[in-house]
């Protein structure tokens, strides 16, 4: 019932970019809405996949990877809906819908249960979940650089297309992205200083220096300089964006250390 | 009832024309009660803006409809001879003025398409034509169907949305860099004409504070105090553009005053917050390698040319959605028309046959005083079921018809059949009855027509 309602939610993101990416390349706005519609449908299937799985399975049992990414698509998908109905900009469905599709073709492309740690406590769960959540932040981020740099060589290009019509003003993308760092950045570290006690719980040491740590940390560390520099230095508008991009790409790579991780734990 | 429009707009007349027929805000009412003094004229409206003045009416008859409406043109302005004035006109009646006064209206007749002046000016003129009553059922909705098909145009194509001037075209470019305008500097340098509008637009559009500055100080001083801004030493501008988010040069200047180590220095200032710069100047003011500095977005007249003409043109094709729009609302209005029209048909044949029937058994029971009440009744029934059963079908017909494209035929082979269009035909009891009779029997001698005094007292004793 639960993987029925997933590939329901997940055909339902599909269709929607579709129709998000033909609504930002065409000058019609009758699209808008039906994305958003179906996008919404997609939502509430996702919903009730998600609880199916965190009703069925044990509370003891520490929640996998393929749960993780399922929940940070999830996430994406409210981001994007929050965003949406509170500034009504809907392109932005055209970047958010496919991240979430590619976590979520991840998460079922993964093996369902293999825990990467033995299950300890509850703190693999605050760990999970929070690491989750700063992802979210530092893809947002991501999605808004990405539209900052497009609308910027628009601008500058002076190429006054269908696209520069529909994607917003240079200074909200440069604000959403600040926001969704000064929010994910917090969660990020809570999710790390969770993680390192789960460590330490399960293995008796709080740093192994594995891929994911390494890569966790790196990440921390870059996002720390993103925000010092945005805060002090005036690293925001075209630089923030590429930054933000780099940034991402170790979000990436440590989510991959994390499969990694979980890998060489089975061999 | 036919809805006419007569009228003449940019289009057609040129300006020395318009102005003279434009009736005053304050001389509209009285236009208007005019108007509808006129014989036939029962309902209208007269709208007149700088680009137009149109005359729209319910008349009784087109024809004499239209003549009466430029009589009224040409008597409004004595100035103005009706030979003067014809070749200017146009005249519309029926689906196609109702069709001219929903795209005056959607803005797809104007000078520039998409302007959303006009659909104010129709509404004042409307709530003129309300105080002054001038309006009846059939106008009352057709402008009011007017303006909501101006408004669903509005929302439903991008006519209205794009930038079709070059000083609103900064607006909008403005628009795609700073989400709110409000809080932000506009650095004015230089004051050119269009400068000063763009200025305009953006301070209409929210920009919270105005630095301007000229080669002339007492200049900058004035416009400062005309905007509501302050002014700023020429030589110490370049200093101050940090502080400004837009930068509006128009000077006279005939070499690049802004260089690109200038901006970058403004930016670095700024701490990379994005500066919106715009070079209205030919020669161009600003140097063109500004290009290349990040966080810093120039356009010079070109651009913003450019960028109007892109409106332009898709402004003319969003028109083509709305025209769309004009013809299914046309049609729709039509067929509200129409059915007002049969309404008043079947009315008008009902009270026909019944005063005829009427008519016909008083006479008839005049003669016959010696029957009873009973048979009285009896007779009245006959003669009420032979001409409800004669006009049965025709009544069925209409109803049927109402829709279809023959309908007003349908009821126009009415009205002759049964001479419906003839005055006071069902209200005045001595005139129906005297009508009518002659009417279905011609060959009877005048005079029983001119007595109707005691035929018409039988059915009073009979009740």
């Amino acid at each position: 019932m639960a993987a029925v309602c997933f590939m329901i939610a997940l055909s339902l993101y599909i269709v929607a970019t579709v129709s998000f990416l033909s609504y930002s390349l065409r000058r019609s706005e009758a699209l808008s809405n039906v994305s958003l519609s179906i996008t919404a449908v997609g939502f509430a299937f996702h919903t009730i996949t998600l609880i199916m799985r965190m009703t069925g399975a044990s509370s003891s049992a520490p929640p996998s990877f393929s749960d993780a990414l399922s929940f940070f698509s999830w996430m994406i998908i409210l981001v994007l809906l929050i965003v949406e109905f509170r500034h009504r900009i809907h392109v932005l469905g055209s970047f958010m819908v496919p991240l979430a599709i590619v976590s979520l073709i991840s998460a079922a492309a993964l093996p369902e249960s293999e825990p990467t740690l033995q299950p300890v406590f509850k703190t693999l769960w605050f760990h999970v979940t929070l690491s989750m959540l700063g992802t979210v932040g530092f893809a947002v981020a991501f999605v808004a650089g990405v539209m900052y740099l497009i609308q910027d060589r628009l601008l500058k290009s002076k190429q006054f297309n269908v696209l520069y019509s529909k994607l917003p003003a240079l200074d909200f993308l440069d604000h959403l992205n600040q926001q969704s760092i000064v929010l994910g950045f917090p969660l990020l570290t809570l999710g790390i200083v969770t993680g390192a006690i789960s460590a330490e719980l399960a293995r008796g040491s709080y740093v192994s220096w594995n891929p994911e740590q390494t890569w966790a940390v790196v990440t921390w560390l870059f996002y720390f300089v993103v925000l010092l520099g945005r805060l002090t230095i005036g690293w925001r508008a075209k630089r923030a964006a590429y930054l933000t991009v780099v940034g991402f790409a170790c979000v990436i790579l440590t989510l991959v250390g994390v499969l990694l991780k979980g890998h060489s734990a089975l061999s | 009832m036919h809805l006419i429009v007569v009228g003449l707009s940019h289009k057609t007349a040129p300006v020395e024309i318009r102005e003279r027929l434009a009736v005053p805000e304050s001389r509209l009412g009285e236009a208007l009660t005019r108007l509808c003094s006129y014989p036939g004229v029962k309902e209208g409206i007269l709208l007149s803006t700088c680009n137009r003045v149109e005359v729209y009416s319910v008349v009784e008859d087109v024809d004499t409809g239209y003549g009466r409406i430029q009589e009224f043109l040409a008597d409004t302005h004595l100035s103005l001879s009706s030979e003067q004035l014809t070749p200017h006109l146009y005249w519309h009646t029926g689906d196609r003025a109702i069709a001219h006064l929903f795209r005056v209206a959607s803005s797809l007749d104007s000078m520039i398409i998409g302007e959303s002046q006009i659909l104010g000016q129709l509404k004042d003129a409307f709530e003129v034509a309300l105080a002054h009553k001038t309006t009846g059922v059939i106008m009352n909705k057709v402008v009011k169907k007017a303006i909501s098909v101006a408004k669903r145009v509005r929302t439903e194509t991008k006519i209205a949305e794009m930038a079709v001037s070059v000083s609103y075209a900064a607006v909008e470019l403005a628009k795609k860099i700073f989400s709110n305008l409000h809080e932000k500097t506009v650095l004015l340098v230089g004051a050119g004409e269009m400068a000063k509008l763009a200025a305009k637009h953006l301070i209409a559009n929210g920009v919270g504070h105005v630095r301007i500055t000229t080669r002339t100080p007492q200049h900058a001083v004035e416009l400062a105090e005309r905007f509501g801004g302050i002014a700023v030493p020429f030589d110490q501008f370049k200093d101050d553009m940090a502080s400004a988010d837009i930068v509006l040069v128009s000077t006279g200047a005939a070499h690049y005053l802004v260089g690109a180590e200038d901006v970058h220095r403004a930016v670095q200032e700024r701490m990379n917050r994005p500066m919106f710069l715009i070079d209205i100047s030919v020669p161009r003011n600003i140097d063109p390698a500004v290009r290349h500095v990040d966080n810093a977005f120039l356009f010079d007249i070109d651009d913003l040319k450019h960028r109007v003409e892109q409106n332009r043109a898709e402004r003319v094709h969003e028109a083509e959605k709305a025209e769309r729009m004009v013809i299914e609302e046309v049609t729709m209005i039509l067929d509200w028309m129409k059915s007002l029209e049969v309404t008043p048909t079947i009315v008008a044949l009902r009270n026909r046959v019944e005063d005829i029937k009427r008519a016909e058994v008083e006479k008839v029971l005049g003669r016959l005083g010696h029957l009873s009440a009973q048979d009285r009744e009896l007779v009245e029934g006959l003669a009420s079921s032979i001409v409800n059963k004669l006009i049965h079908r025709t009544m069925v017909t209409l109803k049927n018809e109402v829709n279809s494209s023959s309908g007003p035929a349908f009821v126009e082979a009415a009205r002759q059949f049964y001479a419906l269009d003839r005055p006071a035909a069902s209200t005045q009891q001595t005139g129906t009855y005297s009508e009518s009779s002659r009417y279905l029997t011609d060959s009877r001698p005048q005079s029983e027509a001119d007595e109707p005094t005691p035929e018409t007292s039988v059915p009073k004793r009979a009740r």
